[in-house]
């Protein structure tokens, strides 16, 4: 089989497990525990990465565009473009590929491993859906925690914006906030939400996907959680393209 | 739940019979004889044929299980013994063939209508298969938590397989907690809950020490005799072959299970050995003509030489 057509069958494969897991969400059991578990595993193990990842952003944001704004006499804008910059772009993107090298190794070697000590057959002889049982609570964690991710990373980042801005540059703190609400539009916090929603699908598809068909005992294991922290970090730099593109023309954000 | 109800071929029939089973029993015997549902197989494999890529792994399988029978499939690695167990159990879907279940043509099952005949089912995995993150109680009651059954019952439940496997001081461990014989145990006790009537054994004593293994016979035994419970034993070791094909297990007069060994007098007709090869069967039949086969191949895997 050549690399397009094992590719456009990894596609296919992994597009009908998300739609298997989202078919299936509303049946009997619901499996709501698992994903209270999974929520606090994937959102709250997170916090701490997120708000390290968001803050260090929206301060290096100021740090290096601050002179350049100087140069042009705009350096009053800085709060603007830290804070569309973050909102935008670099907060669903960063915050997603954390999650990504965080959350998708985790569950691909998980799911892996339970794969190669033959846990999913028995829990398939014991009359119980792996995908129901073990791909939607993590599917559904995803979706719900990855969005809110993404806004404390997008707030910590403009504070972390602020820190530097107002601490080390002659930026008054009204100024710079004042800049940050001029600069942010109701579309550009939907763009970020329907960014973040589309890369928790990712993350969560891709890494169940390669968990669930690991094979080859524990070397299969570490090649599983390789492949799905790789795939799903390349697939939301490129899917973040053409959804920042769909944006533009959907809701109207500037182009040009 | 427990009987005396042993299938026995009497040699000598009357004496036999009236020596090692109860009136009671007897009767009951006679109303299974009776019973045509008894007739149809419990599993029954038609031509079955599996290829994975070009390596044929079962080539038109044929065999049944009758209802209160125990299976014992023996081969050597890569024969195509687990893989059957798969099949049946809806894991694995055939090239072609047809496989039945209580007569019930699952072939072509989806994943949901198998989820309702695995209800039924019960399958012991090699390495016990227990889910890590749980407990012992937890996985013996995982069935039944899917079902939410109120949890009085299921701790009722939970003891009482526990019980039946001499575990009952396991109940609050985590797997890795246990040796391999227990992990194997609550395996054990974690497919027998919700009483099924078909159980599979995927090589349960592979790596065990021979105690060990034989308290999983025991338990095979007891399945089959006093749960009326059809079987699939697939395993490489002929320790284990002696020890189902030889021995009966009855409760004596003070209701204690007792395993008695068939001796000169009787034969156990409710356990037969398939033995496959390359994916075929190269022998059908009971222990005993199994050791008197000349087959160069059988004889090297029964004696080792």
């Amino acid at each position: 089989m050549n690399f397009a057509l094992s590719a456009l069958l990894e596609v296919q494969e992994t597009t009908l497990l998300a739609a298997r897991a989202a078919r299936r969400l509303f049946r009997r059991p619901t499996y709501i525990p698992e994903m209270i578990t999974q929520m606090d595993v994937i959102g709250v193990g997170s916090l701490t990465i997120i708000l390290l990842t968001g803050f260090f952003t929206g301060g290096v944001l100021a740090l290096q565009t601050y002179p350049t704004l100087k140069y042009y006499g705009a350096q009053d804008q800085t709060g603007r473009l830290v804070a569309t910059a973050l909102v935008r772009e670099l907060g669903p993107v960063l915050t997603g590929l954390m999650v990504a090298g965080r959350v998708a190794s985790a569950i691909a070697a998980e799911l892996g491993s339970m794969v190669v000590s033959q846990q999913i057959d028995a829990m398939r002889a014991l009359g119980t859906d792996p995908v129901r049982k073990l791909v939607a609570p993590r599917l559904i964690a995803l979706v719900v925690t990855l969005p809110l991710l993404t806004l404390i990373a997008d707030s910590v980042g403009i504070g972390g914006g602020w820190v530097v801005s107002t601490q080390f540059f002659d930026i008054a703190s009204g100024s710079f906030m004042a800049a940050v609400w001029a600069g942010l539009s109701t579309e550009d916090i939907v763009g970020g939400f329907v960014k973040s929603t589309a890369f928790a699908l990712i993350i969560a598809t891709v890494a169940c996907r390669q968990g669930l068909k690991t094979e080859g005992g524990t070397v299969g294991v570490g090649r599983s959680t390789t492949t799905a922290v790789v795939s799903s970090s390349i697939l939301i730099i490129v899917a973040d393209y053409f959804i920042t593109r769909g944006l533009q023309i959907i809701l109207g954000l500037p182009a040009a | 739940m427990a009987s005396t109800d042993v299938d026995v071929q009497g040699l000598d029939a009357t004496e036999g019979v009236d020596r090692q089973v109860s009136d009671a029993a007897a009767d009951s015997t006679f109303a299974e004889v009776d019973d045509r549902e008894r007739s149809i197989p419990a599993i029954e494999f038609r031509d079955v044929t599996l290829s994975f890529d070009d390596r044929v792994v079962l080539d038109g399988l044929s065999f049944t299980v009758q209802k209160g029978e125990t299976k014992i499939i023996l081969g050597g690695s890569g024969g195509g013994k687990s893989t059957t167990i798969k099949l049946l159990l809806g894991l694995l879907k055939p090239d072609s063939g047809r496989i039945f279940v209580d007569g019930e043509d699952i072939t072509d099952y989806t994943e949901a209508e198998m989820m309702s005949v695995r209800k039924n089912m019960g399958m012991i995995f090699q390495e016990g298969a227990l889910f890590d993150s749980l407990s012992v109680y937890d996985n013996v009651a995982y069935r039944l938590h899917e079902q939410e059954v109120p949890e009085e019952e299921v701790e009722q439940e939970v003891r009482r397989m526990l019980s039946f496997v001499n575990l009952e001081d396991a109940i609050d461990k985590m797997p890795i907690e246990l040796s391999g014989g227990m992990r194997r145990r609550v395996g054990i006790a974690r497919a027998l809950v919700g009483g099924p009537k078909i159980v599979m054994f995927d090589e349960p004593t592979a790596g065990l020490d021979p105690p060990t293994a034989r308290t999983i016979c025991e338990l095979a035994i007891k399945l089959r005799d006093l749960e009326d419970v059809s079987s699939i034993f697939v395993t490489h070791e002929m320790n284990n072959v002696h020890y189902i094909t030889s021995e009966y297990a009855v409760v004596n007069e003070a209701g204690e299970i007792v395993f008695e060994n068939e001796g000169e007098r009787l034969c156990l007709v409710n356990t037969k050995v398939l033995m496959l090869r390359d994916g075929g069967i190269i022998f059908e039949g009971t222990d005993e003509a199994l050791r008197k086969s000349e087959d160069a191949y059988i004889s090297r895997f029964i004696r080792g030489y």
